[in-house]
Formats: C-alpha cells, sequence, structure tokens
C-alpha cells in the first residue's frame, strides 16, 4: 500500500529531556494505527511535530511526498492532516450546528468560496453538498443530531469528545490523528465511542493515528501498533505481535494486557 | 427560522427620521447626525469585541476621518461630504492597515493599551502641529452634496439625510460580512484561538481584517461629525473620546448591527439630559446607568429585544 506519511529521524529535546529519539514511522494510506506509550513517552510529542505544533530539532516529515516539516499548524490542516484532542478544543458560545458551520466556512474561505456578494450557497469542496447540508451530515453520522442547538458548554463528557472529533471531518482530512479519544470517558461509553468514530472516519476514507492508554480499545481497533517508550519507538506490529513483545508489556501495557489475556481466555474456554 | 428584518427595521427608523426632519428643531437634528456618527464607530467596536478584542483607542480612527475629511476642504477645496467621508474612511482604513500587522498579534490588555497609547500619540502630534491648528484645531468648510450647497437652513437636515443614507449603507456591508464564513469565525476566535488555526485559518488574518473594517467605519464616523460640527480638534482623538466609544458599545451590546446605532442615541441623550440637570456631575448619572446596565444589562440594551424574542 502506498506510504502517506513518512517521518524520518525526528529528534526532539526538551532540555534535558527526549521527546523523541529516531523515530522512523511510514504510514500507510487508509491504515489504522494505534500510538501507545506511558505519559510522557512521546506519543503526543509525535502527533504535535506531525501537525506542525513543535518542530523537530533533526528529521523531516513528508507527507504526499511533500516536506512539510516547517509548515503550520494551519497549513498542515489546509493539506489534509487534521487532529483531534484529548481535551476537547470547543467554542464555548456557540451551539453544536455552529460548530460545524464555523469550520465549514473556513474550509470555504480556503478554497476562495465565501464570495462577498454571492447569494448562493456553494458547494463544500470534497463534500459535494452546501455547508448547512454537510452539517447535517456530519452530525447525524456522529449521533450528534439530537445536540444540534444545545450549547457546547452544556454537553456532556462523550458527546464533547465526539463534536471535537466530528470538527475535525469538516476539512475532509485524508490524515487524522485522535489524541487520546476515549479519555476522560466512562468505560461504558469507550468501546460505543469509538465504533461510532470510526465507522464515521472510514465512511469518510481517512487513514487514522489515535493515542490510547485502553489496550482493550488498541487491540481492537488498530490494525498497526507503534508503542514509545522514552521517547524512542519500541515496538512497531501488528497489535498481537507488539502487544505481547516483552519490552512494551515491560514498560507501556504493565497490568492492563493480563487482564485483556484473562478475559481473553475466559472467552475462549 | 423567521426572517431576520434588521435592515429593514433600521432602514424604516432611519427613512422615518429623514421624513421628520424638516419638523425637528435644529439641536436635535444635530443630536442625531453625532448619534450616527458614533454609532458608526461603535459598529466597529462591537465588530472587534465579538471577536474578544477591546479598543481602548478607537478615537485614533474617528479623528484621522475627521482631519482628513476637514484637511481635503483646507487644503484641496473639496467641501462634498460624501467625497470628505471616503477620503476619511480610506485614511482610517490604510492607516489601520498598516498599524494591524503590530496589533494582531495582540490580545486582551495588551490590544487595548497598545490601541490606547497609539491614540494618544496622534493626540500628541495633532496637538503641536501649527498647520492643522494645534490645540485649537480648524473649522471645517461648509458642506456641499453632489455639488449642490444647501442654504444655511438647511444644511443641517441634509447632512442629518446624507448620515442616514450612508449609515444605512454601512450597516448593510457589515450585515452581510457577518455572514460570510469569515465574519462568523470571530466569536469562535474569541473562544479558542487554537482551535480556529487547527481549522487551517489565520486568527491574526481574519482580526487584521477586523481592525481594518472597524477602522473605516469610525473614519466615516469621524468625517461626518467634522461635518456636522463644523470643527475638528485634537481632543477627538483623546481617550476620553475613546471611552465614550466603549460606553456605547457596552451599553448598546452585540447583539445586532443596529445596536451601537439605538446605544449612540441613548448615550446623546443621556448625556444632554444629565448635563442639563446638571452642568457639573453629569458624568456621575453617565456611570450610574452604566453601572446599572452592565449589572442588570449584562448583554447591553439589545438583549431587551431578544429576551423578549426567547421568552
Amino acid at each position: 500500500m502506498a506510504v502517506v506519511l513518512d517521518a524520518r529521524d525526528l529528534n526532539k529535546h526538551f532540555g534535558a529531556i527526549t521527546a523523541a529519539m529516531n523515530i522512523n514511522v511510514a504510514i500507510e494510506q487508509d491504515s489504522v494505527v494505534g500510538l501507545i506509550g506511558t505519559n510522557g513517552a512521546g506519543k503526543t510529542t509525535f502527533i504535535n511535530m506531525i501537525t506542525g505544533y513543535i518542530k523537530p530539532d533533526t528529521g523531516s516529515i513528508v507527507y504526499q511526498g511533500r516536506d512539510i516539516t516547517a509548515l503550520s499548524p494551519r497549513e498542515i490542516t489546509r493539506a489534509g492532516i487534521c487532529r483531534s484532542f484529548q481535551i476537547p478544543q470547543l467554542y464555548a458560545s456557540l451551539s453544536v450546528f455552529e460548530h460545524m458551520m464555523v469550520g465549514l466556512g473556513v474550509v470555504l474561505r480556503n478554497a476562495g468560496l465565501d464570495g462577498y456578494f454571492s447569494r448562493k450557497r456553494p458547494n463544500v469542496p470534497g463534500h459535494d453538498a452546501p455547508a448547512e447540508e454537510v452539517a447535517e451530515r456530519i452530525l447525524e453520522r456522529f449521533g450528534l443530531a439530537s445536540y444540534r442547538d444545545k450549547n457546547a458548554q452544556v454537553l456532556p463528557g462523550g458527546v464533547r469528545k465526539l463534536l471535537d472529533i466530528a470538527l475535525t471531518m469538516v476539512a475532509k482530512p485524508t490524515i487524522l490523528l485522535l489524541d487520546e479519544p476515549t479519555s476522560g470517558v466512562s468505560a461504558e461509553e469507550k468501546f460505543g465511542i469509538m465504533d461510532m468514530v470510526m465507522s464515521a472516519v472510514k465512511a469518510e476514507g481517512a487513514t487514522v493515528l489515535f493515542v490510547e492508554h485502553d489496550m482493550e480499545v488498541v487491540s481492537r481497533f488498530a490494525q498497526r501498533v507503534i508503542a514509545f517508550y522514552d521517547g524512542r519507538i519500541i515496538a512497531d506490529a501488528a497489535p498481537e505481535i507488539a502487544l505481547t513483545d516483552p519490552e512494551v508489556k515491560r514498560y507501556v501495557v504493565g497490568g492492563a494486557l493480563h487482564r485483556l489475556d484473562e478475559q481473553q481466555g475466559a472467552a475462549n474456554a | 427560522m423567521s426572517r431576520d428584518r434588521t435592515l429593514p427595521i433600521l432602514g424604516a427608523v432611519l427613512l422615518a427620521v429623514v421624513l421628520a426632519g424638516p419638523l425637528l428643531p435644529q439641536w436635535a437634528l444635530f443630536l442625531v447626525t453625532i448619534a450616527i456618527a458614533k454609532g458608526l464607530v461603535a459598529l466597529g467596536l462591537m465588530l472587534l469585541l465579538r471577536a474578544g478584542l477591546v479598543s481602548f483607542g478607537q478615537a485614533l480612527y474617528y479623528c484621522i476621518g475627521a482631519y482628513t475629511a476637514g484637511s481635503v476642504g483646507k487644503f484641496f477645496h473639496v467641501g462634498d461630504m460624501l467625497m470628505q467621508m471616503l477620503a476619511g474612511a480610506a485614511a482610517a482604513a490604510l492607516v489601520a492597515f498598516i498599524l494591524g500587522f503590530l496589533l494582531a498579534r495582540y490580545r486582551g490588555i495588551f490590544f487595548g493599551l497598545l490601541s490606547l497609547a497609539l491614540s494618544m500619540i496622534l493626540y500628541g502630534l495633532l496637538a503641536k502641529n501649527e498647520a492643522l491648528g494645534s490645540t485649537d484645531g480648524f473649522n471645517v468648510l461648509p458642506s456641499t452634496v453632489l455639488g449642490i450647497r444647501p442654504t444655511e437652513a438647511w444644511v443641517r437636515y441634509v447632512v442629518v439625510a446624507v448620515g442616514c443614507g450612508v449609515a444605512l449603507l454601512a450597516t448593510a456591508l457589515v450585515y452581510r460580512y457577518l455572514k460570510t464564513p469569515l465574519g462568523q469565525l470571530a466569536p469562535a476566535i474569541k473562544d479558542n484561538e487554537i482551535r480556529v488555526e487547527y481549522m487551517g485559518t489565520s486568527v491574526r488574518n481574519a482580526i487584521h481584517v477586523l481592525y481594518v473594517i472597524a477602522a473605516a467605519l469610525s473614519g466615516i464616523g469621524g468625517a461626518l461629525a467634522a461635518t456636522t460640527v463644523g470643527h475638528i480638534d485634537p481632543d477627538m482623538a483623546y481617550w476620553t473620546t475613546s471611552g465614550e466609544f466603549i460606553f456605547i458599545t457596552i451599553l448598546a451590546g452585540t447583539g445586532s448591527v443596529v445596536a451601537p446605532f439605538l446605544g449612540a442615541a441613548i448615550f446623546g441623550i443621556i448625556h444632554t439630559v444629565a448635563f442639563d440637570l446638571s452642568p457639573n456631575t453629569w458624568q456621575m448619572s453617565l456611570g450610574t446607568v452604566l453601572l446599572l446596565v452592565i449589572v442588570f444589562l449584562p448583554d447591553g440594551l439589545w438583549s431587551l429585544f431578544t429576551r423578549r424574542k426567547a421568552a
């Protein structure tokens, strides 16, 4: 499969702290990649480097054959790499629907379709429908239609998470980076949210990288797992291999995988 | 969703003013014109406020508009009101475009005080400039409209009528702007700049555009004020003038493009009545009104209308 994103020899130090050391990752198109590691292992640094929020000390990031290392976050977003946030980044005074319209407005503006005097409602690039319809469609897909006119401030945690992710879909991303999509969400809700997100994202046809601490979620949704420890990648393989790697077990997974083993054992029995 | 009647309502009110104009006393016509001039400035401030920015120095552009209008009359003998307003708007927009590169980098108190500092620099420059009359300022040429000079008795009325027309046009343009994606971005910028950047657009650029629009509106307002008062002086750039504009904006609220004009009219009425009742303590009355508005109508007078609609 074609490589859509290629991170080469990324290094990043914050003073004496190594946030990334010799990171080499090639992401294949349409794959779903889980990024795991303890807090401070370098997962979010990796995401922040790809999205241009922080710049690597050395190394380069190539996206669809184009070097994007030096681009700003908004240029990278425009190029087709979008991200969601561990803590949902919403607009407190806007309704759910208005969130979508602001995002779609930016897409229209970037495409030069926000004509001041034009009374027509142009189709949003990549969606082939006017903004209002696209907004309704995305909300529907993420199960947010019933919250359409609710203010972001009053939304429950899981819904905030979904809205944060749904917002990334307005730009029709090629690559979607989800920073802990299920953190702060109750255990019962986790799989529901991931199912919803994954089916919505796959319907739009995006490559997904997600940071996740819950190994059950990782093993169920990821096709490939990259494990970080101390700024390095210690494993990069299919979930069943990566999650049983001794180093990963020792440094990353800890007790979580044992529970998973037990559950699988119980299910098999 | 019911049709938005904002513009027809404003149009009807302004038309009523124009029609009733010949019956109104001269002082009332003067008050209305000043209210329109200040309303235009407040409209610009409202745009900035929607993005979470408070300019403590909008008098900078009000003064630039006024001095440009006065100067094209004094030095180039252009007495046409519309040309003067156009020149005032253009000069204000040009200065804002240049200063915007600096100001769009700042937020909160830094944005506010930097804009205040710039307006006070202009005040200082004008107060020292003898060609422009130093602290005394200078008189503005009597106005003509499209080459026609109204008779003495009708000057005030013509100025009001032209002011109403310009205000309606400017408000319609702003109204349309607020419906564009860039216009709708302002509340999002106020709430969460990082997210706006991650959606793929430049916050700084959006603020720069807003800043220039606000300045152009203030420039028109300043030119209109210059025409109707017939005299300009550096006090138009003084910080208390900026304070008045903020007062009007807070009084009005950001609920509608019509609100700033309502706010400016009410400000004018309070100011006049308070000054009439007690010339030495009129500021106290203004202060009391502002206090009451902030406590009981934090979203401004306009929320009186929207509240009723919501109920």
